[in-house]
This record gives C-alpha cells, structure tokens and sequence, in this order.
C-alpha cells in the first residue's frame, strides 16, 4: 500500500524542482513576520504563481510570537500542505508553541540567526538542516535595515521567485514609507546575496503569467458578494474572526451608497437588519457562533414575517469563547436546528476563498426571492486566509424582492400563492400598508391564534423554500465512481487535494461538497449519489453533524461512515487520503 | 385608506386600522392610539410615509392598530429594529412603541444606545409598571413594596428611573405624558416627532386590570408642571426631584442626529473587486 507522503504530486525528497512549497515564517511580536509573509505572497502572485497564506499568533493581544504560513504553487491551492518545506525563524521566542501547526518535512530547511541559537528541538529533530544566516549582523551593516527583511530576501532566493517579483511586491506594500522601503530593498539583496547558489528547494517555473488572478481572503470576499449581491445595510458588533469582513465592508459600503453601523450587540445586530430589511434595503449581518447563538431568537421572526436578511458565521472553535483564533465547523447544528419551532430558512456554505464571493452573493440573492434568512458559515480559516486564486466568475446572482405595486387592490401582505412567494409591500408604497409580524397571522398579516392560518402559513413558508429551483451551484460535484466522499466548506481544500493525489491507487471516488445545506435537495442529491455503494462524509468538528444530518434528512448508501476532526487544526490532505486508502479497501 | 382621501385634510381616523385591540377595556393604551393618530393628523404626514415598530407586550400591540406600515417584532428589541428601518430609510418617520418591560427591562441595553446614538427616532413608552401581557409581574418600574404571586413579599428592588436615564445617555428630547389627556399627549407627540433626533416620551398608561389604582393618576398628574430646558444641568435636577407625576417636555436639545448617508454611492459595486487584482 502506498503512504500518502509517497504519492503526493511535490514532496518527494530529492525532486530537482517542486510544484509546492511551504514556509512558515517565525518570529516574536514585532519581528516583523508579518509584514515579510506578506511580502513573500504577493510577490509569489505578482511571479505567476497560485499561494495562499495563514496566520497564527500567540493569546497576546499584542506582542505575542507570530507565525506566517504560506504555501506556493503553480497550481491552485486551497489548503495548506501536509509538511513545511522551510522554517525562517528572525528569532525563536516561544516558537516551540507553532510545533503543532508547523510539521516539518524532514528534507526541509531551517533557516535562523546562529547568533539567536538553535531552532527548537520539535522542529530540528524532523531531520530538517539548519542554514546558518547571521541576520542581526547582516541588518546592522544596513542603514535602517531589519533582520525580517534580509530572511525574506534569503528566502526568495531560496524558492526561486524572481528578484523583481520580491522588489515589486516591497513596493507594493511599502511604498508609501520611502525611507522604510529604500532599507528594505538593500536588505532583500543581502539576504539574496547570502543564499547558497544551488538550492534544494525550488519551484518549478510558474506556468502562466498572473493576469486574470486575484490576491484576497475570504473575508473580503465573502464582503464583495454581498454588496454585489445588493447589500447596501450592514449592522454588526465586533468578534473574531469575522470583524476584518466589517473593516473591509464599512468603507466599502459607504463607496457605494451603503452603511455599516456597529450595534451595540448581536441581539440588536440582527434586529437592525431586519428593520432594514423591511424598509426595503438588502442587509447583512457578520458574526461567528457565540453572537449567532444570540440571534437566533430573531431569525425566527425573520422566518415568520418573512423578512430576507443574510447572517454570516465566521466559524470558529466552540463552544462557548472555545478558541476564537481557530476554525471549526461546529455551528452547522445550531444554523441548520437553532431557531425555535418551525422555521424553514437558507443555509449555504463557501467551499474555498474565492468561493466565499459567488456563496454570498448567492445567499443575498436566495433571501431576497425568496424572502427568509440565509445563513452562510463560512469559517476562520476560510475568513483569514489570503489566497492567490483565479479571478472568480461572476455568478450574476443578485438580490430581487417581489415587490407589492403602488395601488395593490385588496392587498395581502402573507397571501397563500402556488409558490408561496408573495409580494412585499416596501414602506412608503400607497395604498399597501401593512403590519409585519412574529405572531402568527391570516394572509392579510392580521395576528391569528387560529390553527387554521398557523397551518396555511407554516406550509407556504416551507413551501416557497422547497419549490424554488437552485439550479447546479448547490453542490460542487466531481468524478464518477462506486464510492463517494460528500464534505462542506473548508474541508473540501484538503478533500479535493487528497483526491488528486490518489488517481491510480485507489477506485474513483466521486466528490459531493454541499454549497447548499438547508434545504438539502435532497433529490439532487441521490441523482449525484446515484450507484455510489459506499459513502464517506467529512468534516472538521467532533461529533460528525454533518453526517447525522445527511443520515436524518437523506437517502444515504447503506454503508455510509464519517471522517470528522475537531477544529483547532485544519485537515490536510495527507491524513485524508491515507483514510481514503484504508476506507476505499486497496 | 384611499388616495383621494389623503387628498384631503386629514383626522385621526385615517392612521387606525379597523384591527379590534386585544386590550381590555378601559386599558390607558386606547388614549396612547388616540393621541398618536391626533397627531399624525396635526403632522399632516401621510399613513405610508409611518411606520410604527414595536417589541412585545400588551402595548407592543398598537402597530397593527395603525393604518401606517408596522412592525411587531421580537421581546425588547424594538429600538434597534426602528434604528435599523431609520437609517435605511431616512424617509420615512419612525415610532417605535412599548412598554416598561420591553423598553427598560430585556431591551434596556438598547434604550442605552438608542438615546446615545440619538438616530431621527420618537420613542413612545406606555408605562403601567406591571407586565401585563403575562398577568401581573412586577416590571423594572414597579414600586418596591408592590406585591404580586411572582414577588410576594415585594420586589425590594429600587425602581428605574427612566427619564433620569434617558438624559444621562444622551436622548435629545425627553418628556412625560398621560394617555388620559389625549390633546396633550399628541402636542408632545407632534414635538417629538419634530424635534431632530431622539425623542423619548414616557407615557403613564394606567393598567386597570392588574394595578386598579392606577385609576387614581387621572387626579394625581400634574398638567405642564415639567418646564422645558435645553440646559441638562437643569433638565437633571428637575427630573431627580420630581415625583413621578409632573407632565410636559423635560429637555429639548439640539444634539445634531446620527444619520450616516446612505444612497450616495460614488462607486459602483463591481469596481471594488479592482483591489484585489494583481
């Protein structure tokens, strides 16, 4: 049987050039890792290559060691790798904490200041050589110059990214401190010059020029979709790790006409936006699961007045505070079951950064025909990781209320129609006013305790979710075969991956990640699951709520088992196709 | 209502809905309803160009009692959902209603911020200092020694005081009405409404049912006895040596209102994707 290290596309020890390569860039606060992983990955993009970055930092607000995480390819990645090629430490600080994020490959390199000591034995005992390169005293000869700037400079010329690719980059982002950037520059060429002529570790060349690419994280993308989606009202309060999502909206919405406001907490967070949403402005709300947890009083009275509104959960480790800093997909329970009797509504889940885009244009969109909330659970590693990835297609997906007309004759606000969407009448139409309402009520909106109405409403809400054709983007779904691997979110990275690297030792095994989670098509789903004798789900939380809601709602293979890992550490995709080899039975 | 009726001069019965209140008779909150829709009338504005936005409780009701666009929502949350229509919709004029359990009790963090924010809102409270929906609970207005199946020995808890509160936290326009004088209730209204900013009014709305001695306000109030001030200094030590009882307009300022501009866009939505191209 193969190992999933042997057969993956780029880490075979010796290869003269690898289509993938990973650093971790380590440091303490204010070492400036940052600043030279960013740096690094925007001169990977601007060299044509595919990358993406993660961050980890220690509990300190400030201060704490830090650690930039980047890979580099020359295809498209969406996860990080199984091992890291190179460890750049400027100093080594309460280092030894990344040494369950950092597995070092053991043909790798560590790369530090012998003036700073050894590298910590976790990460030196991987087999992994250690490059001296005297940092202090080689900053010290530069006016102005820093440790972190010969490393990145040291590094470039280690990977094999074009000097002017580094150089552009610099500029990029220093450019507008002159004096910053002059010293920057000589330090990168020192840390060049320092370089071994040969390196071990290069990239193949890029395959194509960066046109047609972006560089952004899902956050930020998961922001675009929703204004180009038609959000124009966003009430938020502050919570890691969605709050860069509403830095990066409020001036974004403000440029188009929109406005953020920072509510005083996510009960009136989500309040605000249904008052908007009821004016008639498309809105949104950001939080992560603790402040979901506080709005799902009022995502039930959005379901009952039928008001489109779209809250996105940047999901983080839980319960309660767990750990904010790290990703989980443990809130799919609460999204998908939280909200207090009968109340169908949207659930969708980006699966990769750039797909945070068309998923939250999507949502607004879905809310907005068809009038009831979306939940979107995008998750911290998604949110804070900044990707290289190709430009996205525009979905051209965007948000369309039935509207009531001025002068509506006889005007039923919840009239029972075949489709059970039924025209919104927008504050200030003459002649249409009405009282929205989370007491149950008749068509025309007038509260009722009778079970008559509750009934005839309970069914056009279901129904206008269960009628409504979601065409192909519910799911993503990949390959052929008699065994099948169903995943959400940014489990499908490391998923897809593992997938790719196993053609040839095992069967094909077809891929199913959900975009779509409530309401499950659930015929589309048996049609993509046709002939599949052997079911696999994957998910990265503890208790597997994928699986026991796929097992509850869905037709499933009789032979259907889960693959979940508690958040904290993302899956890669070495442990998932070494699973894959033992599961498919080769 | 129909459009050659708003044509015409309009009166009070063009803002109710033909919608039976829930309320038992004799309830102060009719006189609220009453004083409302005199003064949409005095206002002149048209049923549509309203909304009226509400939380949950006997006097929550009163939206769907309207002829205007309402909104009945969830317990305590009213101030944000009329903040969030406000700001998107800085056309319209907002009211947002209540009681003292909605307003000061589970919404009271959003009363907070409601008056600091001091978004173009007129916060109407129908205090009865009981929950009356629930069948007599004592609310956070409720008197110490009041006592009730849920507090039988009284709450022992001082009362909130929520005019003192609403000056602290920075509400632009505060003053106390009595929904057994309709007129004057509505001259407030119409103030409020007026007066940029937010404007809270505190309503003594008698619950006949669970507090039958809240019959006797009718003698105890005290007509245009608040005298109004723009100096908070003033508005403060008339509020902290009031009774209760005194009615009128405590505090007028001229706090300019919160109100981010919205629908003034000088990008278009696709061209915010330029800074992520490489």
């Amino acid at each position: 049987m193969p190992h999933p290290t042997d057969i993956a596309d780029n880490t075979s020890p010796g290869a003269a050039q690898r289509s993938s390569l990973s650093v971790a860039l380590v440091g303490s606060g204010g070492a400036g890792v940052m600043t030279a992983g960013n740096i690094l990955l925007e001169a990977a993009a601007t060299a044509g290559y595919y990358a993406l970055m993660t961050r980890s930092s220690g509990p300190q607000i400030r201060g704490g060691e830090a650690a930039a995480m980047i890979r580099i390819a020359t295809h498209p990645v969406e996860c990080m790798d199984d091992r890291f090629h190179v460890l750049a430490g400027v100093d080594w600080e309460n280092v030894h904490r990344f040494a369950a994020e950092i597995s070092l490959a053991p043909d790798g390199v560590i790369v530090g200041d012998p003036g700073r000591g050894e590298a910590p034995l976790v990460f030196s005992r991987s087999g992994a050589a250690f490059e001296p390169l005297p940092l202090a005293r080689i900053a010290k000869e530069i006016s102005g110059g820093r440790a972190n700037m010969v490393l990145l400079g040291y590094l470039a010329a280690l990977l094999g990214l074009p000097e002017d690719a580094l150089r552009q980059a610099t500029a990029s982002l220093l450019g507008k401190r002159p004096a910053a950037l002059e010293a920057s520059l000589v330090a990168l060429a020192a840390g060049r010059e320092a370089a071994p002529a040969a390196a071990r570790l290069v990239l193949e060349p890029a395959l194509a020029g960066p046109a047609a690419r972006w560089l952004v994280t899902g956050n930020e993308a998961t922001g675009l979709g929703a204004i180009v989606g038609g959000v124009r009202f966003v009430a938020a309060y502050p919570i890691t790790p969605a709050t860069e999502l509403l830095e990066w909206l409020s001036p974004a919405l403000a440029s188009v006409g929109g406005v953020l406001v920072q509510a005083e907490d996510e009960l009136a967070s989500i309040n605000m936006i249904i008052g908007s949403s009821f004016g008639g402005v498309p809105a949104l709300t950001a939080t992560s699961g603790p402040g979901l947890a506080l709005m799902t009083e009022s995502l039930g009275l959005a379901v009952a007045a039928e008001i489109p509104l779209v809250v996105v959960d940047v999901m983080r480790v839980g319960p309660s505070t767990g750990i904010p800093t790290k990703s989980e997909q443990g809130d799919l329970n609460i999204a998908l079951c939280g909200l207090h009797g009968d109340a169908p509504h949207l659930v969708l889940a980006p699966n990769g950064v750039a797909d945070c885009l068309q998923t939250a244009q999507w949502a607004v969109a879905l809310a907005e025909a068809l009038q009831a909330p979306a939940i979107v659970l995008a998750d911290q590693f998604l949110g804070q990781a900044r990707a290289v990835v190709d430009s996205p297609r525009d979905p051209r997906l965007y948000g369309k209320r039935l509207c009531a007309a001025v002068g509506s004759k006889d005007y039923q606000r919840y009239e029972l129609t075949a489709d059970g969407v039924s025209a919104m009448a927008i504050p200030g139409t003459v002649g249409a006013a009405y009282t929205a309402d989370g007491l149950e009520h008749s068509e025309r909106g007038t509260p009722s305790s009778q079970a008559a109405d509750h009934v005839a409403q309970l069914g056009k809400r279901r129904r206008k979710l269960e009628l409504h054709d979601y065409g192909a983007l519910w799911a993503d779904i990949e390959g052929a075969g008699e065994f099948a691997v169903v995943t959400f979110g940014s489990s499908t990275g490391p998923v897809r991956e593992a997938l790719a690297r196993l053609p040839g030792h095992i069967p094909p095994i077809r891929l199913v990640s959900l975009r779509l989670l409530a309401p499950l098509p659930r015929d589309r789903l048996s049609e993509a699951l046709a002939g599949v004798h052997k079911l696999l789900v994957i998910e990265q939380n503890e208790s597997g709520q994928l699986f026991h809601y796929l097992r509850g709602v869905a037709d499933l293979p009789p032979e259907s088992s889960s693959l979940r890992k508690p958040g904290g550490q993302q899956f890669n995709p070495g442990e998932i196709a070494q699973h894959l080899i033992e599961w498919s039975g080769t | 209502m129909t459009e050659a009726a708003t044509a015409t001069i309009p009166v009070p019965s063009d803002y109710k809905s033909n919608v039976k209140p829930v309320w038992c008779p004799g309830c102060g909150d009719f006189g609220v309803l009453n004083a409302m829709a005199k003064a949409m009338a005095r206002l002149g504005l048209r049923p549509e160009e309203l909304a009226v936005v509400s939380g949950i409780g006997c006097s929550s009701r009163i939206p769907a009692y309207t002829a205007c666009y309402g909104f009945h929502g969830v317990h305590g949350r009213a101030l944000p959902t009329g903040t969030g229509l406000k700001l998107a919709r800085p056309d319209l004029t907002v009211i947002v209603t209540g009681g003292d359990g909605d307003g000061y009790s589970i919404g009271g963090n959003h009363f907070l911020h409601a008056c600091r924010r001091n978004v173009d809102l007129t916060y109407i409270v129908m205090d009865n200092r009981v929950y009356g929906m629930t069948k007599g609970q004592p609310s956070p207005t409720t008197e110490t020694h009041w006592t009730s199946k849920l507090a039988p020995l009284g709450t022992g808890i001082n009362e909130f005081h929520p005019m003192a509160i609403a000056l602290a936290a920075g509400a632009n326009f505060v003053a106390r009405g009595f929904t057994g004088d309709p007129n004057g209730l509505a001259d407030i209204i119409v103030q409020a409404i007026e007066t940029p900013g937010f404007s809270f009014i505190e309503v003594l709305s008698p619950c006949i049912t669970f507090r039958p001695e809240q019959k006797d306000w009718k003698k105890t109030v005290r007509h245009g006895n608040l005298s109004s001030t723009a100096d908070l200094a003033l508005a403060a030590r008339q509020i902290f040596s009031d009774d209760g009882m005194n009615l009128g307009v405590l505090y007028a300022g001229a706090r300019p209102p919160y109100r981010p501009p919205i629908g003034r866009g000088r990008v278009a939505a696709a061209d915010l994707a330029a800074e992520f191209r490489i």
